[in-house]
């Protein structure tokens, strides 16, 4: 504990010495007019040289938080030419093969931005490039902070909040996608209307109040116009900021390494390198996304043409973030009950309501249901590797997959034509797959990372392979092993032990590992069941080896050294292997540590 | 003759093709059908084979390389259970032999689903001989003329107009299958509409008239010839229309979107943080005051 | 710094000691003047890059006409591919420049902060809860559950208007009956004796016309008003719901491969069938047909229906039939509908069974 304080301070000093400003001039002068109107400076004081840690999984938030910035600036662009109204125009634009046809305003100002407006194609596409970039790089955030158990108290809310701004990510994404009213859009809006009757007793009603009548009315493309510019980007920017604060409330969490501990947080100051590394990325972001918007095709809204109840096109898919459910809505079989004079139509309201409001409930709920069965009620700073927790890995893996199946799913036409097989078999493989392939996929994860914690702690025992294989005197060979570097070694073992508990009550470390952990005594049928839940959470899982392990094995480890030191003289190989203590020389600490 | 009476206006409307009364009674003798036109000599002096030689060929050809199907007089062949094994061609006319072999689809290579396209086995010719014996077991639609499917000869504003109204047409009747670009689409049980990018004009007025494997027929009492030409004419332009957007990531819509939003974005996006959160080189030596 | 709260854990079994933070390592660019005057230039040069992408821009918007009319280039819109790219290099440069001058130039030492838990410390939660207490003792919320559950019951009631005031976002379903040809669910502008025409350009059908395989993509005359017909227009919503309900798909049959349902037997004209459109799912517009097989497909999630055998369902996620069509001939030879569609047509809904419209239902299906 002491050593890294001492480091901090070590580090610190030299840090500010180099960070003092030669002549406070200028921006003293400027810093000191507004904090005399705004009291800025004990904010910024805390603020300014916040530390942040560098990882590269830790920037796939920020992609989040910059396409979210991109979709702003070229969303602002498209309204200040698009007209959310389904009254009917003859199209006069520029685009000949759709010349003379009755559209909605919505499609002909969206033809027009494409193709009269100087920069709106570009400006489109963006947009909408922007938006799947945004839900997919919100995924891949989730799926980096459960992995590493980033979601741990205390950032359980923080979890919530992500969940929400991913579930308003995608009403955002399908209220844009059904704005252009081309065929294609309008094709999303009817299921819709067939999704939203579906929901029993109310469905018709809120079908009728949507659409203002009938489907398609003339009132749907204003409605969600509105609630595609105002109403989700503001609870969206609303959450963010909740988001952001919580972030820099709690700071960022680290990877366990040499200084780094559950008590502090080590990386770069905000100002200057990580503000220039984040604000850096926010135009990689922004560029790409350009890069994009000019080479990549994305809706080609005239090819599709103005929407027409008649018309429909193969290839009729929503954007990839709504694929799942779509998915699962074909693969469901055909049920539905009448009963009396009333229709129930499981066979869209259970894959199409239920399941993904089922689905996002589970994930919103993961950081507790863990908790709760782990009894784990400290705060957790350091990150976990994913083989350490196995069954949490599994589980989202497992999710994963089901995810993916279902997403398949949606996709089962495109994957007939690339693959040259039948939709129909493709659909009965899917609804066995999946419930089987979630179950498949949670036992191989949860297996994969029980080996590779066993890998782990036979490296931290028995060192590394060399590929050196040494022959002894009495001619037996064996394989030469060298120590883990200390750094790998220390960040390896830093991890939690005394998870391992019995089903009938305290774990087998005692009474006072339990009442580290916080656990309370448990009581009830409910306990017992947690009790059940926690010994499968934890079965099979490897603990890292005991101090005793470790210094037996070194010890036998020194003896193997010292024998095959004796041979060097007569080996013929893996004489530059022979200092033992070469992995220990690459690093300078250890020397003087000892 | 419907067809023959909006072939001969469709002639008198542009003079300038070239043996067009070629075309105009090789179509008439088809349509009327039977042995009895197949018999009567062409009055053509360019055309150095006469009809009864092109069927007596064609049935030479049909005989060797169709009949173990279609059986020897192509009244199909079906086996013991009931299951077919090739369909009668009596009455498919000679459009349906001009598609299926003139685009590779027939002969069968193997038992499928659905005859794929491929490089065709038959050389023009020998498909003409072939679809001239089939035309003569029964009447059926006839190869159409380039005056059917050509837009050439139309003025800028007739094309437009043809362009606009062919759209409308395709997107009713052929995108639910061949998707919006005519990129093609999935059929129940492995079947498939092929893409239309590259298929020949011809070929496309010929399956519309004919429909070939599981297509429907788009009879001319379903969509008019007129109809069928504007709807080349827009499938035609679609083809020529530059990527006002960028590259059209196989005009499969949302699907191959999301897979290059997936592969293409956050892959370099990644890529880009990986780099920027990488370690910078270090130096062996010391800063002059630290060391 | 030494604040360690205790709730923050410590962790009690450190296996192996702390290396600690390792020594700071200098780059090329922090000991090499030469190195750091060239990361320097590389720096302002990606800048200079920027700039000049951004320039490239401004000339490409004044110089390159978008859309159909405008300049292509390599068979790509040459306006968006060269605004996208210049704007894409503008926007890059400065990125890959800040970062560069963060990983090479900026002073990056590794430093430290101390955490402390997310939680507040005992006293402040103790002063906390005084002042809550304090403040709602003083309110004497506790003491008065009059007063308290008065003012819960009017503030949840000001729920009330919330939702009341969105009443007139619609009309009921069944307000709309009679507002227009074919309003409401259960109805269409179908009527008894009106004619088929093709869709697009709405000429009415005569059977012979129609051949065996063909597939009509048909829609009712009221679509298509014309001065000959003396239909009245539809406009705007009117038209657009019409179409939405009353889309048909028209086929010939053989009459031997016809497997007519119960009642439906003269329902068709000499094999040829017509059935809704509008899937009965989720409702997309369905006409993906096997010729072969009868089957058609829908595009969206695949629900497919025997056509020969009264639209049942034969593959997919749809719970029901296709709604059919009842077909005649009137005098002048053309095909007409008997009557509308005897169910609703498209998807299910709570109510569909409730209105005894006609006799067709599931049951003669079976």
């Amino acid at each position: 504990m002491s050593s890294h304080i001492t480091d901090t301070s070590k580090v610190a000093t030299s840090n500010s010495s180099a960070a003092v400003a030669k002549k406070p001039s200028k921006v003293g002068a400027a810093a000191g007019w507004a904090d005399e109107r705004l009291g800025l400076a004990a904010m910024g004081k805390k603020n300014l040289r916040k530390v942040f840690p560098d990882h590269w999984s830790f920037m796939l938030g920020e992609i989040a938080l910059w396409s979210f910035v991109v979709l702003l600036l070229t969303g602002v662009f498209l309204t200040l030419w698009f007209r959310p109204s389904m009254s009917e125009i003859a199209y006069n634009g520029s685009y000949d093969q759709l010349r003379g046809i009755m559209m909605s305003e919505a499609m002909a100002s969206t033809l027009d931005i494409s193709f009269d407006v100087r920069g709106g194609l570009l400006m489109r596409q963006m947009h909408h490039w922007a938006a799947m970039l945004f839900i997919a790089s919100m995924m891949i955030h989730l799926l980096r902070v459960f992995f590493t158990g980033a979601h741990r108290k205390p950032r359980e809310l923080n979890w919530v909040i992500g969940c929400l701004l991913l579930l308003l990510g995608t009403l955002e994404g399908f209220t844009g996608y059904s704005l252009p009213d081309d065929l294609l859009s309008g094709t999303g809006v009817r299921a819709a209307d067939g999704f939203i009757k579906a929901i029993p007793v109310v469905g018709t009603y809120v079908s009728f109040f949507l659409f203002g009548g009938e489907f398609p009315g003339e009132a749907i493309i204003p409605r969600l116009y509105t609630i595609h510019v105002l109403l989700i980007p503001g609870l969206l920017l609303a959450l963010i900021a909740a988001h952001m604060l919580l972030l820099v409330y709690h700071k960022h969490t680290q990877w366990a390494g040499p200084g780094r501990t559950e008590d502090n947080v080590v990386g770069y100051p905000m100002l200057p390198v990580y503000a220039a590394k984040a604000g850096g990325f926010f135009f990689i972001v922004f560029g790409v996304t350009a890069i994009m918007g000019a080479t990549m095709s994305i809706n080609a809204v005239w090819k599709f043409g103005p929407y027409d109840p008649t018309k429909v096109t193969a290839g009729s898919q929503p954007d990839w973030y709504m694929g799942w459910p779509d998915g699962a809505l074909r693969i469901m079989p055909g049920i539905e009950s009448h009963i009396g004079p009333y229709t129930i139509a499981w066979n869209i309201f259970l894959p199409i309501i239920v399941l993904p409001g089922l689905l996002f409930t589970v994930l919103l709920l993961l950081p507790f249901l863990e908790a709760w069965i782990t009894g784990d009620k400290r705060e957790h700073h350091l990150l976990q590797r994913p083989r350490n927790a196995p069954t949490r890995t599994a589980t989202m893996v497992a999710l994963m997959t089901l995810y993916g199946l279902f997403w398949a799913a949606g996709g089962n036409d495109i994957i007939a034509i690339l693959f040259n097989s039948s939709i129909n078999d493709i659909t009965y493989f899917l609804r066995a797959a999946v419930f089987i392939g979630p179950v498949i996929a949670f036992v191989i994860t949860r297996r994969i990372c029980i080996a590779l914690q066993r890998h782990d702690n036979e490296m931290l025992l028995h060192g590394y392979e060399t590929g050196v294989i040494m022959r002894s005197a009495d001619g037996a060979y064996s394989e030469k092993h060298l120590p883990v570097a200390p750094e790998k070694a220390y960040a390896w073992t830093v991890r939690d032990r005394g998870h391992v508990t019995s089903i009938e009550g305290p774990s087998t470390d005692g009474a006072t590992a339990e009442d580290a952990n916080g656990v309370p005594a448990p009581k009830g049928r409910l306990a017992g069941v947690r009790e059940k839940v926690r010994a499968l959470y934890y079965a099979d899982d490897v603990q890292k080896p005991t101090a005793e392990e470790l210094a037996e094995a070194h010890h036998h480890a020194e003896h193997e050294h010292a024998l095959q030191a004796a041979l060097d003289g007569h080996a013929a190989d893996g004489h530059q292997f022979d200092d033992h203590g070469g992995s220990v020389s690459e690093n300078p600490l250890r020397g003087g540590e000892h | 003759m419907r067809l023959l009476n909006r072939s001969a206006a469709s002639i008198s409307r542009h003079r300038r093709r070239r043996g067009a009364g070629l075309v105009l009674l090789l179509m008439g003798l088809l349509l009327s059908g039977g042995l009895y036109a197949a018999f009567s000599p062409s009055s053509t002096a360019d055309d150095a084979r006469t009809q009864a030689e092109m069927v007596e060929n064609g049935r030479r050809l049909f005989l060797t390389g169709c009949a173990s199907c279609h059986g020897q007089n192509a009244e199909g062949l079906t086996t013991i259970n009931g299951q077919m094994i090739g369909p009668s061609l009596v009455g498919v006319g000679a459009a349906a032999v001009d598609f299926q072999v003139g685009t590779g689809r027939m002969p069968m290579a193997f038992p499928g689903v659905q005859a794929p396209e491929k490089p065709e086995v038959y050389n023009e010719e020998e498909v003409a001989d072939l679809a001239a014996y089939v035309a003569s077991l029964a009447p059926g639609p006839a190869i159409p003329s380039e005056e059917d499917y050509s837009t050439e000869g139309m003025s800028e504003e007739e094309k437009e107009a043809a362009i606009v109204r062919g759209g409308q047409i395709f997107l009713t009747n052929c995108t639910a299958c061949h998707n919006f670009t005519g990129a093609g689409g999935a059929m129940p049980h492995g079947g498939y509409a092929p893409s239309l990018l590259e298929t020949d004009p011809k070929h496309i007025y010929e399956a519309m008239l004919t429909g070939p494997q599981s297509m429907d027929v788009f009879s001319n009492g379903n969509i008019p010839p007129e109809a069928k030409k504007d709807v080349i004419a827009y499938i035609e332009s679609m083809r020529e229309q530059p990527g006002y957007g960028g590259f059209g990531l196989g005009g499969l819509g949302p699907v191959s979107e999301g897979a290059f939003a997936w592969i293409a974005g956050i892959g370099t996006m990644v890529g880009f943080a990986v780099w920027i959160a990488a370690h910078t080189t270090r130096s062996q030596k010391k800063k002059g005051h630290a060391a | 710094m030494t604040d360690v709260h205790p709730k923050i854990n410590a962790r009690t079994d450190a296996l192996l000691p702390d290396p600690g933070i390792a020594e700071h390592a200098w780059r090329p660019t922090d000991v090499d003047a030469k190195a750091e005057r060239r990361a320097e230039r590389q720096v302002a040069g990606l800048f200079g890059l920027s700039a000049i992408c951004t320039v490239l821009f401004v000339v490409a918007y004044v110089t390159l006409e978008p859309g159909p009319d405008g300049d292509i280039f390599l068979g790509l819109g040459a306006s968006n591919l060269a605004l996208g790219l210049t704007l894409g290099g503008a926007l890059l440069f400065i990125g890959i420049g800040i970062i560069q001058w963060a990983r090479k130039l900026m002073a990056d030492h590794e430093i430290v902060e101390m955490r402390h838990p997310a939680a507040s410390s005992e006293e402040d939660r103790e002063a906390t809860l005084a002042a809550l207490n304090a403040g709602l003792e003083e309110s004497g919320i506790g003491r008065r559950p009059l007063i308290r559950n008065s003012l819960l019951g009017s503030v949840a009631l000001l729920g009330a208007p919330a939702v009341v005031l969105l009443r007139d976002l619609g009309p009921l379903p069944s307000e709309v009956v009679g507002d227009y040809q074919g309003a409401g669910l259960e109805h269409t502008v179908w009527t008894k004796g009106m004619r088929v025409v093709r869709d697009v350009v709405g000429t009415p059908i005569r059977p012979s016309e129609v051949e065996i395989g063909d597939l009509f993509n048909a829609e009712p005359e009221a679509i298509f008003p014309t001065e000959e017909n003396g239909l009245p227009e539809l406009h705007g919503a009117e038209l657009q719901v019409a179409k939405s309900k009353a889309a048909i798909v028209m086929l010939r049959i053989p009459v031997d491969e016809l497997v007519p349902g119960e009642g439906r037997e003269n329902w068709h004209v000499d094999g040829i069938v017509a059935y809704s459109k509008i899937c009965t799912h989720v409702g997309c517009p369905i006409s993906l047909n096997e010729r072969t097989t009868h089957h058609l497909l829908c595009p969206c999630h695949q629900s497919t229906f025997d056509l020969a055998d009264s639209g049942r369902v034969v593959f997919g996620p749809a719970g029901r039939h296709l709604p059919q069509l009842p077909l005649a001939v009137d005098e002048d030879g053309y095909l007409i509908a008997q009557s509308d569609f005897t169910e609703p047509v498209g998807p299910s809904y709570w109510e569909r069974d409730h209105d005894d419209i006609g006799e067709q239902g599931e049951a003669d299906l079976s």
